[in-house]
């Protein structure tokens, strides 16, 4: 069977996705603004998303891209809730530094 | 008709303990006193309609309530029977308590607190009846304990003083021995017989013959009964707490520490004569008990100053000779003497109270005297009600403490000796009392010379009617008559000890009897009356006296042996053993709370330490993950 992993190995998804799992990891860690966080955050997501991909081709198995689809769906959600939350946030601080957000504080 | 009058007979008390506990602020002293006075007079009528009644009928009277306990085979129900030894003790109960009750009126009408003295005395009255006429063991231990209560509360009854607050506490821990004692005693009873009605209790050991049930427990189970009496009615070794307990009001005195409660343990005794008859060996412990019991304390009582330390140590001599008549099998001579002693020692005691009374406060003799022209009614009381005590004919004394020394005589001279001692010295020191107090001339300040007067009438007709009563109690039981014993004969069947064949011996034994007492008065004359002696000062007192002064250091052993240990070995837990358990656990909760304060700072609130936080978090599941494979 003609397998798309045939042509590029499975190693080099994994490489890609390790690496963009951590430019998501940095840009969490690194960036002070709030959207910019977040957009880290759905790099992280995907880069699993596209590592159950490349896993469930390579064991010609269709359940990882299901959950993948799953996985989409519950991420846009989040997107959606996350945005709201910012937005507000915005509204009252007129800033999305997340050094500024410490009301939080226990 | 009946159960309602017995209803009545019980809760006429308890009605007025309950209006004068709620209402009592609100009325004036003299009418709570008339509706504590009343609540007992309406059951003393109620008695005496059941007492007519039984001696016409002679059928004694059982009431069922309801049903109590039912667990498998054992059955318990809340009742009442109402026989011939309740009901004669009930006539001295209500009667000899409503005249106290009068007499506290006047007595206790300078004290504030009025309403409650006489709510207890009438909760002490409705635990009392409680006790008698429980138709089984449980109903009579509420009463048992139920008393006890209302004695605490009323030796404490003057708070404010804290040595009194430790004579009650010390009644009542002394007496809780004695509770445990007979809490044990009913449930090995109850245990061997699964009943612990009286009259199901008399035909299962009777009909057994105790061949179904186990001697040696029968005879713990006794043993165990005959402790709880020692407690309550102050036998050794449990007798300490009486002489204390003349700490509350004199009429408490007379009511509580000498009429009635203390007689709950020969009450309780006789009712259970079925099964004492059975264990002889635990009844010769109590007659032997007794008999030292009534010497000892008649030792102590010769050298007291103290008014009603003088009664309180007769009182616990007198238990003891009743103890005695007890374990000699002679319940009805028991019984006899505790209605001889219920009149004439109430009388004593409320005639010392109304000396107290005059002298405002004063109880020590040594600063008595000469009270004779001044309170003639008191004197006359009081001199009848010792003569009775000391055992002189025709008084009623005389006739209920013979039957002992003869009861005494038949089975054991040893006995009889020590009991013969004991109440010479009683004779001794019932008119040393009388002389310190009534004769010569006044000890006391000048301001008490001159404010010395005669109590009013409502002290002084219960005096009366009592020293009547102290006089005349005899006839209930003349040799000849018998009545008493004719009486209690279908409850106490054996009747061997009933009727005395009156022959030289006995008459001898009569003779010895009141010689010894007469002399006993003789030599109290001589001492303060013809040489004036007055007994020494404190300080001054040494030797032997002085050791009987000090009650043979009975207290200071207890203290040493008993409450110096316990106390040590609560300081050694509270030091010790609680130091370490509540460091250990006020340990626990401050390492919490320094965590918790501590780790609060990693919550900060920024944000980016909280995602660094879960990076960090997330490489280290990771990494465990890969090792741990």
């Amino acid at each position: 069977m003609d397998n798309v992993l045939n042509h590029i190995g499975i190693e080099n998804y994994i490489f890609l996705c390790v690496i963009l799992f951590c430019i998501g990891v940095f840009g969490v860690l690194y960036r002070r603004n709030a959207i910019i966080v977040f957009m880290s955050i759905e790099i992280m997501l995907n880069a699993v998303n596209l590592l159950f991909v490349a896993f469930s081709t390579y064991h010609q198995d269709a359940q990882g891209q299901v959950f993948v689809f799953f996985s989409m769906a519950v991420a846009a959600a989040e997107v959606a809730v996350g945005l709201a939350i910012l937005v507000s946030i915005f509204r009252n601080l007129s800033s999305i530094d997340i050094d500024n957000l410490k009301k939080l504080k226990g | 008709m009946d159960s309602k009058l017995a209803l009545v007979l019980v809760l006429a008390p308890f009605l007025g303990f309950l209006i004068n506990v709620f209402f009592g602020k609100s009325l004036s002293k003299t009418v709570s006193g008339v509706i504590g006075t009343a609540a007992v007079v309406v059951s003393f009528v109620a008695t005496l309609y059941f007492f007519i009644q039984l001696n016409q009928t002679h059928k004694p009277i059982t009431i069922h309530l309801f049903e109590w306990i039912q667990l498998g085979n054992f059955n318990l129900s809340f009742g009442f029977l109402l026989d011939q030894l309740s009901l004669l003790w009930l006539m001295f109960v209500t009667g000899i308590g409503a005249l106290i009750h009068l007499y506290s009126i006047s007595y206790m009408h300078e004290d504030e607190k009025i309403h409650s003295f006489f709510a207890y005395l009438n909760l002490f009255v409705f635990f009392m009846i409680t006790l008698v006429v429980g138709s089984n063991l449980l109903v009579m231990f509420i009463g048992w304990e139920g008393v006890g209560l209302c004695s605490y509360l009323l030796i404490g009854f003057w708070y404010k003083n804290q040595e009194y607050n430790d004579a009650a506490k010390k009644a009542f821990i002394m007496n809780r021995i004695g509770d445990l004692g007979l809490l044990i005693g009913i449930f090995i009873i109850g245990h061997l017989c699964s009943t612990l009605d009286y009259t199901t209790l008399q035909t299962t050991l009777a009909s057994s013959g105790g061949l179904l049930v186990s001697k040696h427990w029968l005879a713990v189970a006794a043993f165990c009964l005959f402790i709880g009496a020692c407690g309550k009615s102050a036998q050794i070794p449990l007798y300490t707490w009486l002489p204390d307990a003349m700490a509350g009001p004199t009429p408490v005195s007379a009511l509580i520490h000498a009429a009635t409660m203390v007689t709950a343990g020969i009450f309780m005794v006789t009712r259970l004569h079925f099964l004492f008859d059975l264990t002889p060996g635990v009844q010769s412990i109590i007659a032997v008990v007794g008999a030292i019991t009534a010497l000892v304390a008649a030792t102590i009582g010769l050298v007291q100053n103290d008014i009603k330390k003088v009664l309180a140590y007769s009182t616990v001599s007198q238990l003891g000779l009743m103890f005695l008549a007890l374990g000699l099998g002679a319940y009805e001579v028991a019984v006899f003497h505790v209605i001889t002693h219920a009149f004439f020692k109430a009388c004593l005691f409320l005639g010392s109270g109304s000396v107290i009374h005059a002298l405002h406060g004063e109880q020590d003799m040594r600063k008595m005297g000469g009270l004779k022209k001044a309170m003639p009614i008191t004197f006359l009381t009081m001199l009848i009600s010792s003569l009775a005590i000391s055992g002189i004919f025709p008084l009623s004394g005389f006739w209920s403490k013979d039957e002992i020394l003869m009861v005494a005589f038949e089975h054991n001279k040893a006995l009889w000796v020590i009991a013969s001692l004991a109440s010479i010295m009683t004779a001794f020191y019932m008119f040393r009392l009388m002389f310190l107090t009534f004769f010569k001339d006044f000890r006391g300040t000048d301001e008490q010379k001159h404010h010395l007067h005669e109590s009013p009438s409502l002290i002084t007709f219960p005096l009366i009617v009592l020293a009547i009563l102290a006089f005349m109690g005899g006839a209930l039981n003349l040799p000849g008559s018998n009545w008493l014993n004719h009486y209690l004969a279908p409850l106490l069947s054996h009747g061997e000890h009933g009727e005395h064949v009156f022959g030289t011996t006995e008459y001898m034994l009569m003779g010895v009897a009141m010689a010894g007492a007469i002399i006993g008065i003789a030599i109290a004359y001589t001492k303060y009356v013809k040489q004036r002696q007055v007994p020494e000062e404190d300080h001054n007192i040494t030797g032997f006296t002085k050791v009987l002064y000090n009650k043979y250091y009975v207290d200071e052993a207890y203290d040493w042996l008993f409450v110096k240990p316990i106390n040590f070995l609560s300081r050694f837990f509270r030091d010790y053993i609680e130091t370490a358990l509540s460091g250990f656990v006020f340990g626990l909760g401050k390492v919490t709370m320094e965590v918790g304060y501590y780790g609060r700072k990693l919550q900060n609130g920024n944000i980016g330490l909280y995602l660094f936080a879960f990076v960090i978090g997330i490489c280290a599941i990771i990494s465990y993950l890969f090792l741990a494979q």
